[in-house]
């Protein structure tokens, strides 16, 4: 028999402020975050709206003596070492970098502590590098590599600083993570887009239960709104236009079939993974039991239903390993990106588990409010699914277009809802799935 | 030992890769053990006046060569068409089908369990388009970019595909689609143990039975000027310009960093079951993992190598190998070590004592080397292929040496199959290696690969 796991700490970094409890607030209130990008002039790409994080600085969430390290942080890193300190703080649980109180000692061994946290492409931050590149044109005003070279000692890409790679590494999420809480377990990196999250949650789940850790941080994080981050998300055809639009709740409209794109939000949430028996013995808050993962990838094909497979094996995986139907599922978090093509894949999939069913199971968006966070995106959804569980609540629903009408996927108010199972699932451009069950953690273990 | 559940054997049933030593596993494997290093001034671009001029390059491939349509993929990137061409040989060689016959490539496997776990890296970064752009939206007094600027240059630079094929899960995309795999599917980049680190996990999902067939490995090339700049600022890299040939020299006390390496290394995983149904040859068994963290510093490794053990440790302990375990002539029952042997000041002294660590006076009697001495650093990549040196030493009984160690560090004082390759036939062969990877930042992964000896393990 697996060890049960379940969630025991939530820490998530959205356009609503750090922590889960704004969130959650804000999805409760139906705001949406998604406004003019004001971080640096968008106006020379179309889409002109994201869900930024505002007055953050990722040193109020770093041990003093570890505040030197920050200047290494890429943006990405900054979310996911924020989440999870707010991860642990959440659970109640004591770390070397972390302690509950002066002196106490570590809840876990360092062995016993792993750590999976997903990323994204990192962009270098273009001020940072254009200035050392701006050192090496010649007297054309083009770029010289002969400049650049440093072999004389002189050359222009000394004006980099040394760890200037390490500042943009994917697994710099999960390093930085494990060196502040002395996390020696088993430590990933995974980069599949916005299944990045997903899929590191079911990793961590799988680690603990075949008994290589007791505890991991589990989640993802990423920033894309920066230049080279719209452009690529532009090139892959994601971002909606905006016009002359300041509202993006107005723009973001999961599942109408006249969606005009996705919008951008940038986010981190990790979670704490822990051992239902150890949880309980120490009295743990428990969000919910972890229940159930799969995942798949999708065949390239214009035809949704046959590209959906992928989604369609990790959903299917998921409630098997639960050890349910998807009968027993009473509602789901899909990604909701609001991509049409994406969209079509998603629906396609969960029509194909569903059936006639789908038309009653309420859908949980959250991209209308903090946008697509990409690989913070799944891990965030799953924080809002173990919030929905332990609450027996459904947020409020954003939706300012005309979802098809067999999906309970509409404007909808906050409502009661007494959830045993939700699935949390997502696709993700190039072609990964992911999917988690979260149960409540009042029934005894499968 | 750990209590685990009861889980499914995994044996490995194709194995492939491109490198700069050869684009077959035969090719490669000869030229390790000719002692010939990869080692050549960089051609890619022009390197002339960087400190590290110079690094171990694979050809260029024409894709034809292992598809029969190759056009699906026009225009992915250099680690992407490494990735293929490997994972062609593996399918083939798993008899899975040759992806250049169209006809035989019917595999007999369901495509829903069929996974693939990668650790690849990044596309190549579009230096010169990217590199224009930024300084067309440069403003020198502001000393900031004009992000309006920026974004028009980039509109008439830039290439969509060329951006989207360095998302890191591009390469598994790529590869997915080829083999046609729709089972679970993850790409891990964690820098340097990425590949050993997706063998590992690849393991282990067939090992619960989420999956009957895995394809895992790793490609990567960070051969271009950004990459290198990255590493040269690091202090990472040989700058050894004036013996190139002999730049890499792990263990050595004139060791002076690591050669930058590119390309991909592609195995076929099972489940015991599986292979034996579909009369499949297993080439060898993966019977232990191990992954940890250092978490010590982004920058250095922790002196006493605590990390690489607890990661060796783990393998061993699930390949049911104690370190103090012998076999029938006295010898320790790891009768290989495939370091992960950099070349670096730091990275070597640490494994060395690591190791010692772990297996303590045994430590000496067990061979071990660094293909890196030859094959220069894959990055992502190297794991995989340091996996598949593991399988052929198995295989031939004949251990690849670790180049240029002429001068021996007094700290490295193990036994590192110096200069020329060493049979070790007439002892018993190898029956089984330990494959170490470890990466910048501090996360730490071994693999324990036997020779498959049938139902009696």
């Amino acid at each position: 028999m697996d060890r049960s796991v379940v969630i025991s700490g939530v820490g998530a970094v959205t356009a609503f402020g750090v922590g889960i409890e704004p969130l959650w607030e804000g999805l409760l209130a139906g705001s949406s975050c998604l406004r003019p990008i004001s971080r640096f002039d968008p106006s020379g790409f179309p889409s002109r709206l994201a869900a930024e994080v505002h007055d953050f600085s990722a040193r109020d969430f770093v041990p003093k003596t570890y505040r030197k390290a920050v200047k290494v942080m890429a943006r990405d890193i900054e979310l996911a070492v924020a989440s999870a300190k707010c991860a642990i703080e959440d659970a109640g649980l004591s770390t070397k970098g972390c302690p509950a109180t002066d002196n106490v000692e570590p809840t876990y061994p360092s062995r016993r502590i792993g750590c999976h946290i997903g990323a994204g492409l990192i962009a270098a931050e273009l001020d940072e590098l254009t200035s050392a590149l701006a050192t090496a044109v010649d007297d054309d005003g083009v770029f010289s590599l002969e400049k650049w070279g440093d072999v004389e000692g002189d050359g222009a890409m000394g004006n980099l600083q040394p760890l200037w790679l390490l500042k943009y590494l994917p697994n710099m999420l999960s390093c930085h993570v494990t060196i502040i809480h002395d996390a020696q377990g088993p430590s990933n990196t995974i980069t599949c887009a916005e299944a990045s999250g997903i899929l590191s949650v079911g990793e961590s789940l799988r680690v603990i239960q075949r008994n290589d850790a007791d505890l991991c941080f589990s989640g993802g994080a990423e920033n894309k709104i920066n230049e080279m981050g719209m452009l690529r998300m532009d090139f892959a055809k994601r971002l909606a236009p905006t016009g002359d639009e300041t509202d993006g709740a107005k723009i973001v409209r999961p599942f109408d079939p006249n969606t005009p794109g996705g919008l951008l939000g940038e986010g981190g949430g990790i979670l704490m993974l822990e051992l239902e028996s150890s949880a309980r013995a120490r009295d743990a808050n428990i969000y919910a039991r972890v229940s159930g993962f799969g995942a798949g990838h999708s065949p390239r094909s214009d035809d949704a239903a046959e590209r959906s497979r992928g989604l369609q094996y990790a959903i299917q995986s998921a409630i098997k390993d639960a050890g349910l139907t998807p009968a027993d599922i009473d509602a789901i978090l899909p990604h909701a990106s609001g991509v049409p093509h994406m969209d079509a894949e998603e629906i396609a999939a969960l029509r194909t588990v569903f059936g006639d069913r789908l038309n009653d199971i309420p859908l949980v968006t959250i991209t209308p409010n903090i946008g697509d966070t990409m690989a913070g995106h799944g891990s965030i959804a799953i924080g809002v699914g173990a919030m929905c569980v332990r609450k027996r609540t459904l947020p409020a629903r954003l939706n300012a277009g005309t979802p098809a009408p067999d999906l309970n996927a509409g404007p909808a108010d906050v409502r009661d809802a007494p959830i045993n199972h939700m699935l949390i699932c997502t696709n993700a451009q190039g072609g990964q799935n992911g999917a988690v069950v979260l149960s409540a953690a009042t029934e005894s273990p499968q | 030992m750990t209590q685990r559940p009861a889980r499914h054997r995994v044996v490995i049933t194709g194995i492939g890769c491109v490198t700069p030593l050869g684009t077959d596993v035969a090719t490669m494997w000869q030229s390790l053990l000719d002692g010939r290093t990869g080692f050549g001034p960089v051609t890619r671009f022009d390197a002339a006046t960087f400190s590290t001029n110079f690094a171990a390059q694979a050809p260029d491939l024409d894709l034809a060569d292992w598809y029969a349509d190759p056009s699906p993929f026009v225009g992915v990137g250099r680690n992407t068409k490494f990735a293929l061409a490997s994972a062609a040989q593996a399918w083939k060689q798993a008899g899975l089908g040759d992806p250049k016959q169209p006809s035989s490539s019917q595999s007999q496997v369901d495509p829903s369990r069929v996974g693939i776990y990668l650790g690849s890296g990044e596309g190549v970064l579009d230096f010169e388009n990217y590199v224009r752009t930024n300084l067309a939206g440069w403003d020198a007094e502001k000393r900031t970019v004009d992000a309006a600027k920026w974004a028009k240059a980039a509109y008439e630079n830039m290439s969509a595909v060329r951006e989207l094929e360095q998302e890191s899960n591009m390469t598994l995309s790529h590869v997915a689609q080829a083999l046609g795999a729709c089972g679970p599917a993850y790409n891990c980049l964690t820098a340097c143990t990425a590949s050993t680190q997706a063998i590992g996990e690849a393991t282990e999902i067939l090992r619960r039975g989420d999956a009957d067939l895995m394809i895992a490995g790793g490609a990567h090339t960070m051969i271009h000027p950004l990459g290198v700049t990255g590493f040269i600022r690091l202090t990472a890299l040989s700058s050894r310009r004036d013996d190139i040939p002999n730049a890499s020299r792990p263990f050595s006390i004139d060791r002076d960093g690591f050669v930058m390496g590119e390309g991909a290394g592609m195995l076929v995983l099972e489940t015991l079951e599986h292979a034996q149904k579909r009369g499949a040859t297993p080439l060898a068994e993966i019977t232990g993992f191990g992954s940890s963290a250092d978490a010590f510093r982004i920058t250095d490794i922790q002196p006493d190598g605590q990390g690489a053990r607890y990661s060796m440790l783990e393998a061993l302990d699930e390949a049911g190998i104690g370190p103090d375990d012998e076999d029938d002539n006295g010898r320790p029952l790891i009768h290989y070590i495939s370091a992960h042997g950099t070349g670096t000041r730091e990275n070597d002294s640490i494994e060395t004592r690591a190791i010692k660590n772990v297996f303590g006076d045994r430590a000496g009697q067990i061979p071990m080397s660094s293909v890196k001495s030859m094959l220069g650093h894959l990055i992502a990549a190297a794991g995989a292929v340091e996996a598949i040196v593991c399988v052929q030493c198995i295989h031939t009984g004949i251990l690849p040496p670790t180049k240029n160690l002429n001068k021996p560090d007094p700290v490295c004082d193990l036994d590192y199959v110096p200069n020329e390759p060493r049979d070790v036939n007439s002892i018993g062969g190898v029956r089984t290696a330990l494959s170490n990877s470890f990466g910048f930042g501090g996360q730490n992964n071994t693999l324990v690969i036997s020779r498959f000896e049938g139902e009696s393990r």
